[in-house]
């Protein structure tokens, strides 16, 4: 408990640094939202009231102040384009966007951890190819065109998936709000056409992503265990008569794992933000792009807004990779 | 009484890019019941390959070409891979060199002793901790209930070769493979585990195989020695004999080439090559190195390193004192002089070189080389310092100590290039050829990789590097430590040649007292970072004073004389 703590103490400069930096960067992006908001037709007395009305007009560490004190009181602003507080918008949005990782994650996973132990155990063998092709192709792919690719086969063609409009199909209504994932939510409600519902939404951008991230969790998986393989503690084992089965999972395996969370973890947050595109192709409402839409009107607020959760995101996901390898390997539990 | 294990024109290849390489031809090799052989020859004899197949553990590329292996009665060359599993650890088992390798890094040892139990039907799930324990206290570890818990990294070397003593010994096996089980050892700890070995095995009327590259180790453990050469058995007989009376022509050379009482450095070398020793080093009375009162602390290894520590706020409540790696040491070493430092591991003997390399700051002491005080100067300086180029070093590991993406000239040229007065390029070959010559590596492996030398060039590529700026003094640690016994001794000839017509002097750092003996004129022994004797060769190692320089040479094993 004592080294969570400690742990936690160290994020506290990293975020001090991500407000100073989101901020910043910010500012210095082109674009000018008092002009954009003014209209293309509005004259520069315009431009300067609305600046003003932004608060805009004071200078940098004024602004930041401003920012700085907004946060301590838990407010995000509100976006321009909108007029909704941005801490609203993530709040509704977050959680899509988190379903979806999350569900790709797992079937990524699911996917490529075995593929990769049989590919390394079978080294060179069939399996061993197929994992090549698959891990491969998932790279070589743009998340765009899988997308499209499959909205095309599995909606046009096959009729198999309902229409990329969104978490759920219009002639349902969202289930009562626990966790904010439909398919969660949907089975605590017990409204089990709901759960069907969501889940018939989410397999097809699931899957693209998914996809995607197969690659480096499969190629991971299979260096990772070949290197345990050829130690000397494996053929220990071995020469112990340990089954092979033993030997594969319980030995190779536990030893192999470290490279593969680091990887999770880095295939996660590479999802966060590769899933702006799969976002779009399915008219998923999460918050990427959300962001990228804010960014594009130069709409400050949710700009910081989303990155900021962002970071909070990723500085909690390695907190947990942190505390999984102090789960895996006991020496790392040494030196924390 | 018909053998235990009886091996019959064992022939495995390896596929390797290059096509099959046949790794042991033909040999034919009998362990009767109770009986302990040795195996014994030099790296890449096939010896370890033999047991691989024995216990058919042979990596992917390699494969039983011909041949019968018939154990108890049972063709093990034609048993299903799962007859073979049943046997393994049940019926033979093995012990292999690097125990701390050789445990499951992330698994607590008691619970690896435990799954093999479980999975030969040893133990079930009430019993298996307390017959893993039970295993733990047979192998002679201390606080077996607590040790239960340890993960392999909390142990020593010793300790973990114990337990993987008690792995192997845990389903009671009819028959032991030990493959190098004492290697990277310390003579002390070597004895122990060895003593161990042969106690529970002979307890039990287990056979043994005992694979070594020493054959001191074999003369003192076994019954039966079977020396193999390149794959093949040259020679088999019982250990006696083969020290006393060896037949064959290699088995002589080996038992020449092994350090013993009595051995000189022209002895170890086939009697063809020896060359008229050197003359007595000349030893001048002018002092090169002066080590006084060197100290050399390390915090210990606290969990709690305070917060006011952290942020720099001066020091915290004084913890407990700091561990002293080297405790208030003195010596010098004299111009044309060699002085061994021998210790066993932690014994504070690399701390020491690395003081006087100027790689670690001492915490107190002086250290002068020839009236300078290069103690002074702080070890992240010292590179750039004008008296970097009269101290060099040779490593333990040949291999690891060449940067592999360096020609065997790059690397010798490396020094020259750093801190030389040599400019341009044939300058610097020149030089690189003169000092190949002086080390007597041929001159058409100079543009060869590391990886495409053997293990006697590539030290000899080492030594040539040492000595290309023309130092006054090289730290060698243990330079010999990673090779077979006939390079040892052409190498350690080599150095002594060297120092001869170069005039440097010599710190060798070593755990192998007879190997000392051979090339210093002096030696100090360390025990704990103090010094526990010091004198001549001679002296130390015919009549030492110290109890503990009296246990170190006892524990040593060596062919008869």
């Amino acid at each position: 408990m004592r080294a969570i703590a400690r742990r936690l103490v160290t994020i506290v400069p990293t975020l001090i640094g991500v407000v100073i930096v989101t901020f910043l960067l910010t500012r210095v992006l082109p674009g000018d939202p008092a002009a954009y908001f003014a209209g293309p037709t509005a004259d520069q007395a315009s431009i300067d009231q609305i600046r003003a009305a932004l608060g805009l007009d004071k200078p940098l560490p004024v602004q930041f102040l401003a920012y700085v004190k907004d946060l301590a009181t838990g407010t995000l602003g509100a976006a321009l384009s909108t007029g909704q507080p941005v801490l609203n918008e993530l709040k509704a949005r977050l959680p899509a966007s988190a379903e979806l990782t999350l569900t790709a994650l797992l079937i990524s996973m699911s996917i490529a951890i075995p593929l990769g132990i049989l590919a390394a155990v079978k080294e060179g063998s069939f399996i061993d190819h197929v994992c090549r092709v698959v891990t491969t192709a998932g790279v070589s792919l743009p998340v765009f065109f899988t997308g499209l690719l499959f909205v095309y086969v599995f909606y046009y063609l096959l009729g198999w998936a309902p229409a990329p409009v969104g978490r759920l199909d219009v002639y349902f209504s969202e289930p009562a709000r626990v966790t904010g994932f439909f398919t969660i939510d949907s089975l605590i409600a017990g409204d089990l056409e709901t759960f069907r519902a969501a889940l018939a939404q989410l397999a097809l951008p699931a899957a693209t992503l998914a996809l995607f991230s197969l690659a480096p969790i499969a190629r991971m998986t299979r260096a990772s265990m070949l290197s345990v393989l050829s130690s000397e503690f494996i053929r220990t084992a071995r020469a112990a008569g340990l089954r092979s089965r033993t030997v594969i999972l319980g030995y190779a395996f536990r030893n192999a794992m470290l490279p593969v969370v680091t990887t999770l973890g880095m295939v996660f947050s590479f999802l966060l933000g590769a899933n702006v595109l799969v976002e779009k192709v399915f008219a998923w409402p999460g918050v990427g792009s959300f962001a990228v839409e804010a960014l594009i009107q130069s709409d400050y607020a949710p700009v910081q807004g989303f990155v900021l959760a962002m970071a909070l995101l990723y500085v909690a996901l390695n907190l947990t990779i942190d505390l999984l390898y102090g789960l895996i390997d006991p020496r790392v539990r040494l030196e924390a | 009484m018909s053998a235990l294990l009886d091996v019959k024109g064992l022939t495995v290849e390896f596929a390797t890019r290059r096509g099959t390489v046949q790794a042991v031809k033909r040999i034919d090799l009998e362990v009767a019941r109770g009986e302990t052989v040795g195996v014994v020859g030099e790296s890449g004899s096939g010896k370890s390959v033999t047991s691989y197949a024995v216990m058919r553990i042979l990596d992917r590329a390699g494969r039983i070409a011909d041949g019968s292996v018939a154990f108890s009665g049972l063709d093990l060359t034609a048993a299903s891979e799962r007859q073979m599993t049943d046997l393994r650890g049940r019926e033979i088992s093995m012990i292999f060199q690097n125990p701390r390798m050789a445990l499951n890094p992330i698994r607590k040892v008691g619970r690896q002793i435990e799954d093999v139990l479980r999975r030969h039907a040893q133990a079930g799930s009430m019993d298996a901790r307390a017959k893993a324990i039970e295993m733990l206290s047979q192998v002679k570890i201390a606080r077996p209930e607590e040790r239960y818990h340890a993960y392999p990294f909390e142990l020593s070397g010793g300790m973990c070769q114990r337990i993987v003593i008690a792995l192997a010994l845990a389903c009671r096996p009819q028959l032991l493979i030990a493959d190098e089980p004492t290697t990277g050892l310390d003579v002390t700890t070597q004895k122990a585990v060895m003593d161990l070995v042969s106690e529970l095995t002979r307890a039990r009327g287990m056979s043994t195989i005992l694979i070594t590259h020493d054959l001191g180790l074999a003369a003192a453990y076994c019954d039966k020695v079977v020396v193999m050469k390149k794959g093949e058995v040259v020679e088999t007989a019982a250990a006696r004999e083969v020290f006393a009376a060896p037949k064959d022509d290699y088995t002589r050379r080996l038992m020449r080439a092994t350090p013993r009482p009595g051995s000189t450095l022209r002895g170890l070398l086939p009697p063809e090559i020896a060359a008229a020793p050197n003359p007595p080093a000349t030893v001048t009375g002018e002092v090169l190195l002066k080590v006084e009162n060197l100290v050399k602390e390390y915090p210990r290894q606290g969990v709690s390193k305070s917060w006011a520590q952290m942020f720099g706020r001066g020091p915290a409540a004084e913890p407990e004192t700091p561990f002293r790696a080297v405790d208030g040491i003195s010596f010098e070493i004299r111009r044309g002089e060699s002085l061994g430092l021998v210790g066993e591991s932690g014994c504070g003997k690399s701390t020491t070189s690395m003081m006087v390399m100027r790689l670690t700051d001492p915490t107190s002491g002086a250290i002068t080389l020839g009236g300078d005080d290069i103690g002074a100067i702080p070890a992240r300086s010292f590179a750039a310092s004008k008296h970097r180029r009269r101290i060099q070093m040779v490593f333990q590991d040949p291999t690891d100590s060449l940067n592999p993406r360096f020609t065997a000239v790059r690397a010798i040229a490396d020094p020259l290039m750093r801190m030389g007065s040599l400019k341009g390029r044939d300058a610097l070959r020149a030089r690189c050829e003169e000092l190949a010559t002086l080390v007597g590596l041929p001159l058409d492996l100079l543009d060869r990789f590391p990886h495409q030398l053997s293990g006697g060039q590539k030290a000899r590529v080492g030594i040539a590097r040492a000595i290309a700026l023309d130092p006054e003094l090289v730290i060698l640690d243990e330079p010999t430590a990673a090779l077979d016994v006939s390079v040892q001794a052409v190498v350690l000839n080599l150095l002594d040649d060297l120092k001869a017509k170069l005039g440097m002097s010599y710190l060798f750092v070593s755990h192998d007292l007879h190997v000392v003996r051979l090339l210093c004129d002096r030696v100090i022994v360390m025990r704990q970072g103090r010094i526990v004797e010091e004198g001549t060769s001679e002296k130390v190692l015919e009549a030492p004073d110290a109890a503990y320089t009296r246990e170190l040479i006892a524990a040593i094993p060596h062919p008869p004389v």
